[in-house]
């Protein structure tokens, strides 16, 4: 089976990546954009039947800092 | 006082703290590998050093934090035994949850590495206790990932708590409340973002950080 965490940076937490992402894009010429957030995407490869407890336990010891991160998990 | 120097794959600031520990306190400190479970009997202090450990893979510090000689840090911390964190060792201090907080990249997103102008908030800790209260020091930084966040009740704590050790003068990396330097509740773990073991003779260009080692050993034996 496969997961899919998608990590991203709380509401409120600076992203000085996001806004050089949005700056770029802005020089490029692309109009209208209000916001740009920067995260990342984990694929786990795992046994079948990993329970999603087990999932969420590696998001919370390791994957996500829960300080400054949000995560959400997909079986994919 | 009997030292160890955690080397993590990737730590380049592990010999400058160990140089700058065996020239204070005339012993040289033991190197511990980061595979190692377990830490030399009767430490008085455990040093983390800078550097890029696992190449800052997933975050600074994060990785290190998980790894099997910390768990032997987080428990001596537990029994009151110093623990000091520079630069990359602060990142693995907050990720390893000894410390609050987390740092990210900076604000301006450069590499900032020069001399940065602090202020002393603290001087009644064991790592600090050889400067004024309120004393301008500078020390050099040299990080990616210094820019402190916490929640603002946990930064009010901190400062309520007089656990703001170290300060920006100047702006830096876009640190809440220009924070360089943090400690514990209980005062035996210390992270800060500069690098006093680089200013340990005046050959290196000043002697600012050598008082911190000076107190360490005064206080520890």
């Amino acid at each position: 089976m496969k997961a899919r965490v998608t990590i991203t940076l709380k509401p409120g937490v600076l992203d000085p990546q996001g806004r050089a992402i949005q700056n770029a894009l802005g020089g490029l010429g692309f109009e209208g954009i209000a916001g740009v957030r920067q995260g990342k995407v984990i694929e786990l490869d795992l046994a079948d039947g990993t329970s999603e407890a087990s999932i969420d336990a590696m998001c919370s010891k390791l994957l996500a800092n829960t300080v400054i991160e949000n995560y959400r998990i997909e079986l994919l | 006082m009997k030292a160890a120097v955690i080397v993590f794959p990737g730590s380049n600031c592990d010999r400058d703290l160990a140089v700058a520990i065996e020239t204070i306190t005339g012993t040289a400190p033991a190197m511990v590998w980061h595979r190692d479970a377990e830490l030399p009997a009767g430490l008085d202090l455990i040093a983390l050093p800078g550097g890029f450990s696992y190449g800052d893979y997933l975050r600074s510090g994060a990785m290190s934090a998980r790894s099997p000689v910390m768990q032997a840090v987080v428990a001596a911390a537990a029994q009151g035994r110093a623990v000091l964190g520079v630069c990359n060792g602060f990142q693995v201090l907050t990720e390893a949850g000894l410390l609050p907080g987390a740092l990210m990249r900076n604000a301006g997103l450069d590499f900032v590495c020069r001399d940065v102008g602090l202020r002393v908030e603290n001087s009644q800790t064991m790592f600090t206790a050889r400067y004024d209260s309120g004393e301008a020091i500078r020390i050099p930084v040299a990080h990616h990932d210094g820019n402190y966040f916490a929640d603002a009740e946990t930064l009010d704590r901190l400062e309520g708590e007089g656990r703001v050790v170290l300060r920006y003068n100047e702006s830096v990396n876009g640190s809440a409340r220009d924070i360089a330097g943090i400690i514990n509740e209980t005062g035996n773990v210390l992270g800060l973002m500069p690098h006093p073991e680089r200013l340990i003779e005046a050959e290196q260009g000043g002697t600012d950080g050598r008082r911190m080692f000076e107190a360490l050993a005064a206080a520890l034996g």
